[in-house]
């Protein structure tokens, strides 16, 4: 299980001026199932062209089953299937046909290629269309046939790139549960790209979040949770049976008690945020001052309020940049204009 | 033996079986991508309605030069009338062009249709990075872009060629001379060169045009350009220099002469016009202008396939040298390209 199969050093890409993926180290281990999280142009899907070799990185490495992708993208496709974010088939080809291409591309003879066509088809539960053009699949069939057509090549290596895109809600959970049900069966690694937190939550063992280009933390939801917490403190909130007149008292209370950073009163709940988990000394410390409280609530965190809270963090860097992307924008309109 | 396609399809089983205890070979990727795009484009509406179009011009002028043969070969000022099935592809009574003139506009149209879309739209549809992101190498796909189209348009032409001579020997019954047969060969040869030419310049702008729309546009406007602006183009610049030819001698006209051809000639559509008029009427003996010095003495014979081969050899290695500095380029520019939808 701890045997790494995917690493990244140093990686980094640069168009012009603009850093896509700066400095990413990654280790990704044998038999999981990674979630890389970002919002759209984070640089998650330049990340994964990096480790199949259809992009060149401006510095670092990506090695990808002990082989470096960069310079041997070959033998790494061999052994990697890559599911790319909008994917396409040969419309005027039938589902059984696109895929047997596939197959013959990585090496099955072709009549071995049709039979493993058609029982991937029926892996991935298309067995009815098989004789279907493609052009009449809905977004949800090619995606399923997407992965079908991953899975063909008998990868070690599965990369899916915004997998849920575009499909209904039933449809995202049959296939995530597909593709855990696929990863456990035949121990395969998957990197999953995407910016749905729910989804990623549901199957993945660790998950990486990925912001402007940097791979902020990583590590299973648990630890993030809990690095946030230690970093943003510990909040309570006690809500009290009615509005008191003088909520001095209680403040200079609870600000007397070691660890304690901050104390708001508004209406009827006290919040205080404190470095470590204080909510027993908290209620104590109410109650020993004379108030009456009906409800304590220790706010916990969820995957989604880490990916904000990372978001959030991010937001103001990323409006400077986008600020001045487009007075960069101005600027060559200017000139162009100025040679004409 | 009643079904002859269920007798050949059971022989064709009976094979596989006897050699599949051996273990099949798999397929060369490159065979994969070449089968798939020639199944593609044999599929497509576009390849049908050229054929009909290339079939329908190339039928149109055989029948007018059928009608004006037997003039033709009954012509004794005519030093190549003894050629039939020369004569058969090249007269005409001026209604209509005669094949190979019409194919150096139908070329072009062959070679732009079949390599407008070949990279941008597998980009747009996404299908590009999914094959990209098979153990292929990326000059496979572009080998096989190029590869595909030829197969289907050399089948075509050498079939339409051999449809034209097998008619003309049960119509006329006239033996067929081997050096016509290897002009022919040529006339062929040299037509697929040329739609090689536009073929690969198409694929290069399918590469480098995201939109097909544009690529086919840019295509068009290169062949338009070199068709019908060039010659005048050329004309233009010339007669800005050019002195009044009524105060220069006879050498140096013959020289402005010559420079405008070889002018001319950095047009593909001009090389080809020249190729194949000569391969295709052995009489023709200089492309340029000759001096009545040398045409003195000189009995109007028909040459030998090896000395028009000879006159043409420059037209034909400049075509060839145009096909592939644009393949070269087209494989400059996809080599290091990030692929992505």
């Amino acid at each position: 299980m701890n045997e790494p199969i995917i690493e990244l050093k140093g990686l980094t890409k640069s168009y012009g001026s603009v850093r896509a993926v700066d400095q990413l180290d990654l280790t990704i281990y044998k038999g999981e199932i990674f979630g890389l999280l970002g919002p759209n142009g984070a640089g998650k899907t330049t990340s994964i062209l990096m480790m199949l070799g259809l992009t060149e990185p401006t510095a670092g490495t990506a090695y990808v089953c002990g082989k470096n992708a960069t310079r041997n993208p070959i033998a790494v496709k061999k052994k990697v299937g890559y599911l790319p974010d909008n994917v396409g088939f040969y419309d005027s080809m039938t589902a059984l046909e696109n895929l047997s291409f596939i197959a013959r591309l990585n090496g099955h003879a072709p009549l071995d290629a049709e039979k493993k066509a058609i029982s991937m088809l029926e892996q991935v539960g298309l067995s009815n269309d098989i004789h279907k053009k493609t052009g009449a699949y809905s977004r949800g069939m090619k995606q399923r046939l997407g992965l079908a057509d991953v899975l063909i090549k008998d990868p070690e290596v599965v990369i899916l790139d915004e997998p849920t895109l575009g499909i209904d809600p039933s449809g995202v959970s049959e296939f995530l549960a597909l593709i855990k049900q696929l990863s456990r069966q035949q121990g395969l690694t998957v990197l999953l790209s995407s910016h749905h937190l729910q989804q990623v939550q549901r199957v993945c063992d660790r998950v990486g979040i990925f912001v402007g280009g940097k791979l902020l933390v990583e590590g299973n939801i648990d630890t993030l949770a809990r690095n946030l917490l230690n970093k943003e403190g510990y909040t309570t909130s006690v809500s009290l049976q009615e509005v008191y007149q003088d909520t001095q008292l209680f403040e200079s209370a609870l600000y007397h008690l070691e660890g304690v950073r901050t104390v708001a009163v508004r209406g009827d709940v006290i919040e205080t945020v404190c470095d470590r988990d204080m909510t027993p000394e908290i209620v104590r410390t109410l109650v020993n001052n004379g108030a009456d409280i009906v409800a304590v609530h220790k706010k916990d965190y969820a995957l989604d309020d880490i990916y904000e809270k990372y978001f959030e963090n991010n937001k103001t860097e990323n409006y400077t940049h986008e600020k001045s992307d487009r007075l960069f924008g101005k600027s060559l309109f200017r000139k162009r204009k100025s040679n004409v | 033996m009643k079904n002859p396609i269920g007798y050949l399809g059971n022989r064709f089983l009976g094979k596989e079986k006897a050699t599949s205890e051996k273990k099949i070979e798999p397929m060369a990727p490159i065979n994969v991508l070449i089968n798939k795009e020639v199944a593609a484009h044999i599929r497509s509406w576009r390849f049908i309605v050229l054929i009909v179009l290339v079939v329908l011009t190339f039928v149109a002028s055989l029948y007018v030069s059928s009608g004006n043969l037997r003039s033709a070969f009954g012509n004794p000022q005519d030093p190549d009338k003894s050629f039939l099935y020369l004569k058969l592809l090249t007269t005409t009574d001026n209604s209509i062009p005669p094949f190979h003139v019409f194919l150096n506009f139908l070329a072009p149209l062959l070679g732009i249709a079949l390599g407008f879309d070949a990279v941008n739209a597998e980009q747009n549809g996404g299908t590009l990075t999914r094959l990209m992101a098979q153990p292929i190498y990326r000059d496979n796909l572009l080998f096989a872009k190029f590869a595909g189209p030829m197969i289907l348009v050399s089948t075509l032409f050498t079939s339409l060629v051999l449809l034209m001579l097998g008619g003309g020997l049960i119509s006329t019954g006239v033996r067929i001379e081997p050096q016509e047969v290897i002009r022919i060969a040529g006339f062929v040869v040299i037509s697929l060169i040329y739609v090689g030419f536009w073929l690969s310049l198409s694929i290069f702008l399918s590469i480098k045009f995201r939109q097909s729309a544009t690529s086919a546009l840019t295509a068009i406007g290169i062949w338009l350009f070199f068709t019908v602006f060039f010659p005048i183009v050329i004309n233009l610049i010339v007669r800005s220099f050019l002195p009044n030819p009524n105060y220069i001698s006879e050498q140096e006209f013959l020289k402005y002469n010559e420079l405008i051809l070889n002018m001319l000639r950095l047009s593909p559509s001009q090389l080809y016009t020249d190729a194949t008029t000569t391969l295709l009427s052995p009489s023709v003996r200089s492309l340029g202008p000759i001096t009545m010095e040398q045409m003195i003495g000189a009995i109007p014979a028909p040459l030998s396939f090896r000395d028009s081969l000879m006159i043409v050899w420059p037209q034909v290695s400049g075509l060839t040298a145009a096909t592939v500095v644009c393949f070269a380029l087209s494989y400059f520019v996809f080599m290091r390209r990030e692929v992505r939808s």
